[in-house]
């Protein structure tokens, strides 16, 4: 058996793509103090609506651009119940999840095996010509090298800008940021739809970039992942980019293994992504009390502001 | 000479209560001007209202002259109107700059931020490091960041709420060392606080609070602490006292504890060794932060420890959970009030429940007894005095001075052998205080032992027979508590922390 290193590693990106978006704006959003449990609602309806929008209308930027739209309806749904009604957002992010996945598949009827428009690459397809680099770095989608440039941006936009060290001081104690005049409520909902956005657009990029099908529940879970990546990445931009990548790699790696045929068992091979990416990360935030001064303290807590 | 802020009939009123009620009073620049009041009278709303977290219902103010109508803190900082809060505004996992560069309008690069922190604290003798988390600062570092984020707006006004509660003496020191230099360069404080004698020395007017009103004007340098006590309280307060008695025999004794903090910005325990005897009151001094939270853990059985570490009549009990010493006798009242000691939105019969179970017999074969319950819980309200409508009223609705003398009540009801309290009068009105205090001396005077940790100093000096300190985790052996000076207990505290620079400048 051989395993094709350089389509592997191309797998490897695409596969990723959008748990990495997804799980990029949700870190925004914990940071800002808040947890969205609704990531795979938002990512299913950002997958529905692009996918019908590329059909319709057949341009692939309109479509990537309705799938930010529709991550950010339902997340400003979760934003309003949260921020202005003070509902639970432990249960508000569960209900999204439901939500998304009812609504993506009331729209999505009559749409699985329709095809949407072909994306080009923005590189000249000489360069993905080039051995082994070419199809590495040049032969992608857009959304892509954005979705990486993303996690360059908020990682920047954390660390060093006056923007970033509110939203971070939001998330640490909402009081103590009420207290010296900022608007926590506010702050908070643009993070939410940031988020949303980032969802949407992860999921219209498997419809229409990577499955380029509309099939009921295509997420499968990698809203979940997203979560999950956040938490074990300690809240680091980097480390995020990096547990995705390796979710990825995993997965596109477990599908050439099934196609080999080796001796382990399917259902194993299926589960090996969810399965190494968690303990892997797990291994790498183990050191407690270094992972705790990451997280937001004030994550998932109810702010009112009582004067 | 014309007054830097001038306030006329400033009203202000919340559903069921009015918080200020036609308040005017003036303050001129360079002063230092004392806000005197129990709690609920009125003061934090009263200086809400200047800092702009607060509107008005009624009333001007004005600031230079001019109409000073603050929309939001952002704009009263624009006026030159700074405020060092009591709690809740540092962020524990930022670093100093970036809790200053967030107080700040307009903040210069982190470079050039670091250097100016560096300037105003050397100036005016405030050591701290740009560089260093807040998380891990001790209590008077963190006010020091508050005090510089402020003097780096070059206030006209600074508002300080309760600035001294958190320090030790050498750093009370320290602090009106550099309150009056910004007086004498004209800059005007508004400082309130409980404590009477610090009043005295420091400033040159007061205007005092009850019940929202304005009751008095005074100049502090020429009353007795006990005059404006009673212009607060409207009555005047007994000393708590106690008969003379000979100590009993040994009830807790704590040997070689150590333990590691639960939380990333905890204290760990180093070696604390104890013991306190049958009518005895012991107390344990420090400032917050120095392992109070995890010694009251250790004792109550929230944590546990290894057997040996902690005796009860002689008995090892360091691995048992808090529901066996309950059993056993020893009770513990946490600092807390909600959250810890209470269960905020549960009623006060439901409150009672959670740690009289046990002693008072309140269920049988798995069920609560709910009207032995409510018993109970009207007793400790009847015998502590506790204002509520009654029983069934949830524990979130209680003013904090309420909700203490339930709490501490309600462990003294149930006739503990070794009472261990944190902070017990933490925020509590000098009424109040006085009479929880008493409830303390009572229960010793009956043969329990009482092991009282706090930071007032003065309470602790009034009640305990023996004291000793707890600092970084360390707990200082014991002396007897008559005779201390405050000197002598500052050094106890381990002085002030980081001070050696300034004395070596000065």
């Amino acid at each position: 058996m051989s395993i094709d290193l350089v389509a592997l590693t191309v797998a490897l990106i695409t596969v990723s793509t959008p748990v990495l978006l997804a799980a990029i704006g949700e870190l925004v959003v914990e940071k800002s103090g808040v947890l969205n449990l609704g990531v795979e609602g938002m990512m299913i309806t950002g997958a529905v609506v692009g996918f019908v929008t590329a059909v319709e209308t057949g341009s692939p930027t309109l479509a990537f651009l309705a799938g930010m739209g529709g991550g950010m309806a339902l997340s400003l749904i979760f934003a309003v119940l949260t921020q202005l009604l003070l509902s639970n957002q432990v249960a508000t992010g569960l209900a999204l999840t439901l939500f998304g996945l009812g609504l993506s598949a009331l729209l999505g009827v009559g749409y699985p095996g329709q095809t949407p428009p072909v994306v080009t690459d923005p590189f000249p397809a000489a360069l993905a010509e080039i051995l082994v680099v070419g199809p590495i770095l040049f032969g992608h989608s857009l959304v892509t090298y954005l979705s990486v440039l993303l996690v360059a941006a908020v990682w920047y936009v954390l660390a060093f800008t006056r923007t970033g060290l509110i939203l971070r001081a939001v998330g640490e104690s909402h009081e103590a940021a009420h207290a010296l005049g900022y608007k926590v409520v506010r702050i908070r909902i643009l993070a939410i739809l940031f988020g949303g956005a980032c969802a949407g657009l992860g999921g219209a990029f498997l419809s229409v970039v990577r499955v380029q099908n509309w099939i009921e529940g295509m997420t499968a879970g990698a809203g979940w992942i997203a979560l999950a990546l956040v938490v074990f990445a300690s809240w680091k931009p980097w480390r995020v980019l990096f547990g995705a990548y390796l979710f990825g790699g995993i997965a596109a790696l477990q599908l050439r293994l099934q196609a080999a045929e080796i001796g382990v068992p399917v259902a194993l091979l299926d589960a090996s992504p969810y399965l190494v990416t968690i303990i892997v990360l797990v291994l790498i935030s183990s050191d407690r009390s270094r992972a705790a001064l990451n997280a937001p303290a004030a994550l998932g807590r109810v702010f009112h502001a009582s004067s | 000479m014309s007054a830097l802020l001038e306030i006329k009939g400033l009203t202000k009123a919340y559903p069921g209560v009015v918080a200020n009620d036609d308040v005017s009073f003036a303050i001129q620049p360079g002063e230092v001007h004392a806000l005197l009041g129990e709690n609920g009278a009125g003061k934090s709303t009263l200086v809400k209202m200047i800092y702009g977290l607060v509107r008005p219902d009624a009333g001007t103010m004005t600031l230079n002259g001019a109409d000073y109508t603050p929309s939001e803190p952002r704009a009263a900082r624009a006026s030159g109107v700074a405020m060092v809060f009591q709690h809740f505004s540092l962020f524990e996992a930022l670093s100093v700059a970036e809790n200053i560069a967030l107080g700040m309008e307009d903040p210069p690069k982190p470079r050039d931020l670091a250097q100016r922190i560096h300037d105003v604290s050397r100036t005016y003798g405030l050591p701290l490091d740009p560089a260093r988390l807040v998380g891990d600062l001790s209590a008077g570092e963190r006010q020091r960041v508050e005090i510089i984020r402020c003097l780096l707006q070059d206030p006209k006004l600074l508002i300080m709420d309760e600035p001294t509660s958190v320090l030790t003496p050498q750093e009370v020191e320290i602090l009106f060392h550099t309150l009056r230099k910004l007086s004498a360069e004209g800059t005007a404080i508004l400082y309130i606080s409980h404590k009477l004698e610090e009043i005295r020395t420091l400033c040159d007017a007061a205007t005092i609070l009850r019940l929202g009103k304005v009751v008095g004007e005074c100049t502090p340098r020429e009353v007795s602490a006990a005059q404006m006590a009673e212009m607060m309280v409207g009555k005047s307060l007994s000393q708590p006292a106690r008969d003379e008695a000979e100590p009993g025999e040994v009830l807790l004794t704590v040997a070689g504890l150590s333990m590691e903090p639960a939380s990333p910005f905890g204290t760990p325990l180093r070696h604390v060794g104890l013991e306190v005897r049958a009518g005895e009151v012991l107390g344990i001094g420090g400032v917050a932060g120095n392992g109070q939270d995890e010694l009251l853990a250790a004792l109550s059985g929230e944590r546990r420890s290894a057997p040996g570490a902690v005796e009860f009549k002689g008995a090892p009990i360091g691995d048992t959970g808090p529901e066996a010493r309950r059993k056993l006798g020893l009770l513990c009242a946490p600092e807390e009030r909600l959250g810890h000691a209470a269960a905020p939105d549960m009623s006060l019969t439901e409150n009672a429940v959670l740690t009289g179970r046990v002693r008072k017999g309140l269920d049988q074969n798995g069920f609560v007894g709910w009207g032995k319950a409510k018993g109970f819980a009207e007793e400790i309200i009847a015998r502590f005095d506790v204002r509520t409508p009654g029983p069934d009223v949830a524990a979130r609705a209680l003013s904090g001075g309420n909700l203490q003398k339930y709490v501490i009540g309600r462990e003294i009801l149930q006739d503990p052998d070794v009472l261990v309290v944190n902070q017990p009068t933490w925020g509590v009105d000098a009424s109040a205080a006085a009479a929880i205090r008493q409830a303390l001396l009572d229960l010793a005077q009956n043969g329990a032992a009482v092991i009282v940790i706090s930071q007032d100093l003065d309470e602790l000096l009034e009640i305990s027979d023996r004291f000793c300190a707890l600092n970084e985790g360390r707990l200082s052996a014991p002396r007897p508590a008559r005779g201390l000076s405050m000197e002598e207990i500052g050094l106890m505290l381990g002085g002030a922390h980081d001070m050696h620079e300034v004395e070596a400048a000065q």
